[in-house]
């Protein structure tokens, strides 16, 4: 059941700049997300994935830059009904029990999804009875996303869909999610979770300290940073030798073992056991997102380390947004 | 897009709220009869004292009734909800209209609870008189329902309560809503003529007497409607633009 409510275009992000006083939460940002595609936006706690997404909705206004969401400002994509969200703050709406939320969100919609529908497949019709204050939190995020999706939007923004919940209901979340995503809806999540990029997006776009630092297929994002990992004994090695054979980005050491992060691992195997014939025990495998994600990030920790502390500071102070 | 559900569900949610609900219709009354029943052949400015403050008591519970959606309004938007709600087509005029409407159903049945309480202590209007009293108090709700909007859109829930309450307490002790009027002369009464509460208190003596309002009642709720409206704007322009 594809939804044709919205004219082609997709979401066009183009040189977008927010600042809280002296933090700049997002740094000019170019991105652009074809109608169809489920993109992930992956970045640690303080990186500028709530802005951005706020940006997008229409909440907060950009400091310079541009947001179009199917060809049209935020606001009149909104309005015209082609916007569904999920925030990552806030409570229900009080005094309602959980379909009456799901109606009342359906009838803001011009084309709307049978409340019945998204209550089954979002699981929240096992407590349709309930008020919204006596929820769980994970009952609560099955409700948000009810919501967000009853309205049957061209474009799904999830900002943290699965903070709150247990990792039983998350797999659940994400087979629901992905039965939309097949009815060929725009989704944008945020998330810190790797795997959850990893595993449901077509796309990850990798944000730290406002800026994108990587976008690409999640195989593409580990080829970034040293895409396989050398591991071998071999003591009584120094590390900045290691470090500076050809296809090594880096070298790290636990106990006898050493453990090189490759660009390219086969040229760097060849020039380890032609310098260090003694290295034995040796295993190459592919680097995880998470190796990948701190290659990355890693690098632009030391050259904004002044940002770096401008951005935790309002992380503890609340976070931007 | 149906809007009839979006005041369908403000209107269940607001009479949920059975404490809210309970303590605006029992107030007035309690009070109402607890200071009345001693004073039954007393007069007040020149009408009997039963039918002065059972208008003043009618005014005590509708002007309760009419700064609620405000107290809403910022439950809703610390929760979160509002932000929820922008991202949804629903404009926030309608989501004000319904408040409104929510505000004139609780405060209909306290002004008929209250008059009734009247009756029941002597007070006795025709027909016409009693529908007058009612319209008159009705129509003065209009600038305590967007005073409540604009305090709704600029305080917390914890700052709101308090300051709804002094308001409305405020108002009520410059119109006369307590029983006893301030002044009867002087700059103070001018000031007192000023005040939206004045003119709703003394619609118990202008139906008796069958005038409705002079023009400068209808000015000073009009004038108060305008600017608390314009005001109303203004702060939801700056809730929006905090996101």
């Amino acid at each position: 059941m594809v939804d044709n409510n919205a004219p082609a275009g997709g979401i066009v992000l183009s040189r977008l700049s927010k600042s809280y006083g002296q933090v700049r939460a997002v740094r000019s940002i170019d991105l652009t997300i074809a109608p169809g595609e489920t993109v992930a936006l992956l970045g640690p706690n303080g990186a500028g994935k709530t802005t951005t997404i706020d940006m997008i909705l229409g909440l907060t206004h950009p400091d310079a830059g541009t947001v179009s969401v199917f060809g049209r400002p935020p606001a009149a994509a909104v309005r015209a009904g082609w916007v569904g969200g999920m925030l990552q703050t806030g409570s229900l709406l009080e005094h309602l029990k959980v379909r009456e939320l799901v109606t009342l969100m359906a009838s803001y919609y011009p084309h709307p999804l049978p409340v019945a529908d998204v209550m089954r497949l979002t699981g929240a019709d096992e407590f349709a009875g309930q008020l919204t204050t006596k929820l769980s939190g994970g009952q609560a995020q099955r409700v948000r996303f009810a919501s967000a999706l009853v309205g049957n939007p061209d474009l799904l923004v999830l900002d943290e869909p699965t903070a709150g919940i247990d990792v039983a209901g998350r797999h659940e979340f994400w087979q629901a999610m992905r039965a939309v995503a097949g009815q060929g809806k725009t989704v944008l999540f945020a998330t810190h979770y790797l795997e959850e990029a990893d595993a449901y997006a077509d796309r990850i776009v990798l944000i730290a300290h406002g800026q994108i630092i990587a976008d690409g297929p999640a195989t593409e994002i580990k080829a970034r940073a040293g895409s396989r990992m050398i591991r071998a004994t071999l003591p009584g090695i120094d590390l900045a030798v290691l470090g500076a054979l050809p296809g090594v980005v880096s070298a790290d050491r636990h106990g006898d073992a050493v453990l090189l992060s490759c660009s390219d691992a086969d040229t760097a195997l060849r020039a380890l056991l032609g310098s260090f014939p003694a290295a034995r025990d040796i295993e190459v495998r592919g680097g995880s997102l998470e190796e990948a994600f701190l290659e990355l990030t890693a690098d632009e920790e030391t050259a904004d380390a002044v940002n770096v502390h401008a951005t935790a500071g309002a992380v503890a102070a609340g976070g931007p947004r | 897009m149906s809007t009839a559900i979006h005041f369908k569900y403000e209107i269940v949610r607001t009479f949920r709220n059975r404490i809210f609900y309970a303590v605006t219709l029992a107030l007035p009354l309690v009070l109402f009869y607890a200071i009345a029943t001693g004073q039954r052949s007393a007069t007040q400015d020149g009408v009997s004292f039963p039918l002065y403050f059972m208008t003043a008591m009618a005014v005590y519970g509708a002007m309760f009734a009419a700064v609620s959606p405000g107290a809403r309004l910022a439950r809703d938007r610390s929760g979160g909800w509002t932000r929820q709600q922008r991202i949804t087509p629903l404009r926030a005029r309608t989501d004000i209209a319904a408040k409104v409407v929510t505000a004139y159903l609780i405060a209909l049945p306290s002004v008929v609870l209250v008059f009734l309480a009247g009756v029941s202590l002597g007070v006795r209007l025709d027909a016409t008189q009693w529908l007058e009293l009612g319209g008159l108090l009705l129509a003065g709700l209009t600038p305590f329902i967007a005073l409540g909007i604009v305090l709704g859109y600029l305080l917390s829930v914890d700052a709101l309560t308090p300051a709804i309450g002094g308001v409305v307490v405020l108002f009520a002790l410059v119109g006369g809503v307590y029983g006893f009027q301030l002044a009867h002369s002087g700059p103070l009464f001018d000031v007192m003529k000023a005040i939206p509460s004045y003119w709703l208190v003394q619609a118990g003596k202008t139906a008796f007497g069958g005038g409705g309002w002079p023009a400068q009642g209808w000015i000073v709720i009009a004038a108060w409607t305008a600017v608390l409206v314009g005001a109303a704007a203004l702060a939801y322009r700056r809730s929006a633009a905090r996101g």
